[in-house]
């Protein structure tokens, strides 16, 4: 029964993307968005099983492929995957029916874009080289026919997507080298042949494997520095893809960390896992730091991806290092951490860009200090957003929080258990995610406040109206997934725990969990989300009814007077005297001038008649990525140097080309000879 | 008077603040504010006479923030306003939003003949009128323009110190 599933999953997800390309443009959309539901609910109900039961789904063909055919095998670790995967792709897709009218329904897209969630179901499931990569590749070949969406509209878009292109091809060139040289030294290209003989193979020879892996899969997962794809390329897809990038594709970069370090190599030296928790470390300050100084509310969600997924990836790594020096408890609770982290950004991520893509269908900008007020001309997408905010910002009641909760308590109780650098490393790592947090809170703070709360900034932002009910669906039931995990992680936590478990090399259970409260087993570690929650909503009531009080004895508490603004007794008040994105996140830029370096630019123009009198002043600040400028624009500079050179050798003469060819062949024959 | 000042400044620098005796027996106004007060001035269309003076009751000489008295930037720190000047048409709606952005409890003191009665601005077309015509003043301090040692003292009066 779950093979069937697993080929309907292909098939729907085939027939979507034939639909999609074939019907008009008025039914094409439904029947795709229909029969990725289809492939959706397949690959759910299939990983579902698979983390019920503990049997894996294997199935296996000599079609489709020539030479190696398709083997496909689901574990408890993959399924993690693809239940996080579809639940994001139920919604988008969802989301997707709405926004279709706003340029999303060409062939192009409504092809590329069942194609994209299909090949992303069944990345977990790949269990060859061969069938891995291929899907690999229409992965990052469809998410890029929709990052070019907008192209014939927007240059950045097609700018993006070069980037996109060239990043995640060097990211496919890395995993194809660590895949073709596990392979080649094991003799066999399905995963069992290759896990079965991994750990024969020199130390020298699996680090560098797993090096190759680690920048190729964490090119995918956006970590710092080879995420410089990822502001571009999420900020320019439309709404559902760039949900489905940063909610679905992101983690698969993270599943392939997993795959490759612990069940191909079956986990490996302390030095690796060193390696992964530092790129997570600047990845999550990094990101962070970029997702708080951020103007444009999309860029500031990839730059908050970024910083997420460097959280996995400390957690990641600190479950290898406590693994490795035989820490199986701690290792447990942090594997089952970064799953955690991962399922909880998937959704709230979703939720953000989904709620992202409608303020941006509604207002016609992205940039903050254009929006404002849009919680009341919005209501149901800003408390979408309002939810992923508070979730991305780890506020209790919200999913985020177990997450990090969980990191936290894997690193602190990993802390007394392990050897000096490891000691050190952690200490770093704490003291990173301590910050990042703060970073995040104050990123997200000022996109929910500048974005949604005051007065609309400009006109179109005046004019706003809340978008299609399908939209409004889609992003809800994510956002609403937020507080539900929130309030009881035990939904998915003990799926989580099975995950990690198969990931290898961990503990069993890390945690008892009833209904109420997590228990960390070995660990002195109690949290009960549900009561948390409860204790807040009693406080907030609390407040509630003190004020109600308040209110009736006046003499006690003073009145409350609601004023405007105090805007120096001005007459006139406009929505340009508010605070902006650029100012709220100023005193940190200055804070961080020497990472960040932003270029400032201050023009005061006089009046002919008098200096004492200005006539305007023009403030520009512009805050580009400074590994981008510092690292890749004079790497591609040198590149670009270079081709000119070699234009030199290529000059379209006839001649002269007989002359390399004869040239050759003297040196072929002289070595040859 | 004037002279021997200055040479007494210039002669014992140290000297230079003047004693202006104990604390006053009384307060003027049970206010609920004892020992400080922060001030926010308005000038609300003010010849700027009382400007000075109020900038001299401030100044080391009088040296008003010695009794707890002090002149903040914003309505929104301040305990009581303080307003110069007849109210003139540009000036009475500021004058009203600053009154409306300050917390309570607060006092509105009027200073100079001006801001009382509006002086030989009386009917200027300009002007809308005094100060209590525009809002609710609590304590008045006469003169044209009143002397420093007469501002310092009306605070002290608030103050109690």
């Amino acid at each position: 029964m779950n093979e069937a599933c697993v080929v309907t999953v292909a098939l729907a997800g085939a027939m979507a993307a034939v639909f999609g390309a074939a019907l008009p443009v008025s039914s094409r959309v439904g029947a795709a968005v229909a029969l990725t539901w289809v492939s959706c609910a397949a690959a759910l109900v299939t990983a579902v099983s698979v983390l019920h039961s503990g049997h894996v789904v294997a199935l296996s063909t000599s079609a489709l492929l020539p030479f190696t055919g398709v083997t496909m095998v689901l574990n408890p670790l993959g399924a993690l995957f693809v239940i996080a995967i579809s639940v994001v792709a139920l919604a988008s897709t969802l989301y997707w029916l709405g926004y279709a009218s706003h340029g999303l329904a060409t062939r192009s897209a409504s092809s590329a874009l069942p194609l994209f969630v299909t090949s992303m179901l069944l990345v977990p499931f790949a269990a060859s080289v061969a069938t891995f990569l291929v899907l690999w590749e229409v992965m990052a070949l469809t998410s890029l026919v929709l990052v070019l969406t907008d192209q014939s509209r927007r240059e950045a878009a097609r700018s993006a997507a070069q980037w996109y292109a060239v990043m995640t091809h060097a990211g496919a060139a890395a995993i194809l080298l660590a895949l073709v040289l596990l392979s080649a030294h094991s003799g066999g290209q399905t995963f069992a042949d290759i896990e079965a003989h991994a750990r024969h193979l020199s130390g020298a020879m699996r680090g560098t494997i797993f090096v190759a892996a680690l920048l190729g899969f964490g090119s995918k997962a956006g970590a710092v520095p080879l995420h410089v794809w990822l502001p571009k390329a999420h900020v320019e897809a439309p709404g559902p893809a760039s949900a489905l990038m940063s909610g679905a594709m992101v983690n698969l970069g993270i599943y392939g960390i997993v795959l490759v370090g612990n069940e191909l190599l079956g986990g490996g030296p302390d030095w690796w896992w060193l390696l992964v928790s530092a790129l997570g470390v600047v990845s999550a300050l990094y990101g962070a730091l970029y997702a708080a100084t951020s103007s444009d509310l999309k860029r500031l969600l990839a730059y908050s991806t970024a910083d997420n997924m460097g959280l996995v990836l400390i957690a990641l790594g600190a479950s290898g290092i406590f693994a490795a020096s035989g820490h199986r408890t701690v290792a447990a609770v942090a594997m089952v951490a970064a799953l955690l982290l991962m399922v909880n950004h998937s959704v709230f991520k979703g939720a953000l860009f989904l709620a992202a893509g409608a303020v941006q269908i509604a207002t016609g900008t992205r940039d903050l200090d254009r929006l404002g007020g849009l919680m009341r001309r919005m209501p149901v997408t800003g408390a979408v957003f309002l939810a992923g905010a508070l979730a991305v910002s780890a506020v209790p009641p919200f999913n985020g929080f177990v997450g990090e909760w969980l990191l936290l308590q894997g690193l602190l109780h990993g802390l007394p258990t392990s050897n000096t650098s490891v000691v050190i490393s952690v200490t770093v790592a704490v003291a990173a995610v301590a910050l990042t947090g703060g970073l995040t809170i104050a990123a997200f703070v000022k996109a929910t406040g500048i974005g949604f709360l005051g007065r609309p900034r400009c006109d179109e932002t005046a004019e706003a109206h809340e978008v299609a009910i399908t939209m409004r669906l889609g992003a809800g039931a994510l956002g609403a997934l937020c507080l539900v995990l929130g309030l009881v992680p035990m939904l998915v936590l003990p799926a989580i725990e099975r995950a990690a478990a198969s990931a290898g090399r961990v503990g069993a259970t890390s945690s008892a969990s009833g209904w109420v409260s997590l228990h960390l087993l070995g660990l002195r570690g109690v949290l009960a989300p549900s009561l948390l929650a409860a204790g807040l909503a009693v406080a907030a009531l609390a407040m509630i009814v003190i004020r109600r009080l308040a209110h009736r004895r006046r003499s006690v508490w003073p009145a409350v007077n609601p004023v405007e603004p105090w805007g120096s007794g001005r007459r006139v008040q406009t929505a340009r005297m508010q605070y902006t994105a650029t100012s709220f996140a100023e005193p940190l830029q200055r804070v961080f001038d020497d990472v960040v370096r932003p270029s400032r630019d201050l023009n005061v123009s006089h009046l002919v008649e008098s200096r004492y009198y200005i006539e305007r002043i023009a403030y520009r600040t512009t805050n580009d990525d400074v590994i981008e400028r510092q690292f890749y624009r004079p790497f591609i500079a040198g590149v670009r140097w270079w081709g000119q050179r070699a234009r030199w050798f290529q000059n379209g003469s006839v001649h002269r080309y007989l002359a390399y060819g004869f040239v050759a062949l003297v040196i072929v024959l002289v070595v040859v000879t | 008077m004037t002279f021997r000042l200055l040479l007494q400044t210039v002669l014992h620098p140290s000297k230079v603040v003047k004693d202006l005796g104990g604390p006053p027996n009384s307060q003027h106004l049970s206010t609920g504010l004892h020992g400080s007060l922060q001030i926010r001035h308005v000038d609300a269309g003010s010849c700027n006479g009382c400007e000075l003076e109020v900038a001299s009751a401030f100044a080391p000489v009088y040296d008003a923030e010695r009794y707890g008295v002090r002149l903040v930037a914003s309505p929104r720190h301040a305990d009581a306003l303080l307003v110069t000047g007849p109210v003139t048409k540009n000036m009475s709606d500021p004058l009203r939003k600053t009154l409306d952005a300050m917390p309570e409890p607060r006092l509105v003191i009027s200073l100079g003949d001006c801001a009382h009665d509006c002086g030989i601005f009386k009917g200027a077309y300009g002007v809308e009128g005094s100060v209590s015509d525009v809002v609710q003043v609590d304590l008045h301090i006469a003169g044209c323009p009143p002397r420093p040692e007469v501002i310092v003292e009306a605070l002290r009066g608030l103050t109690g110190r």
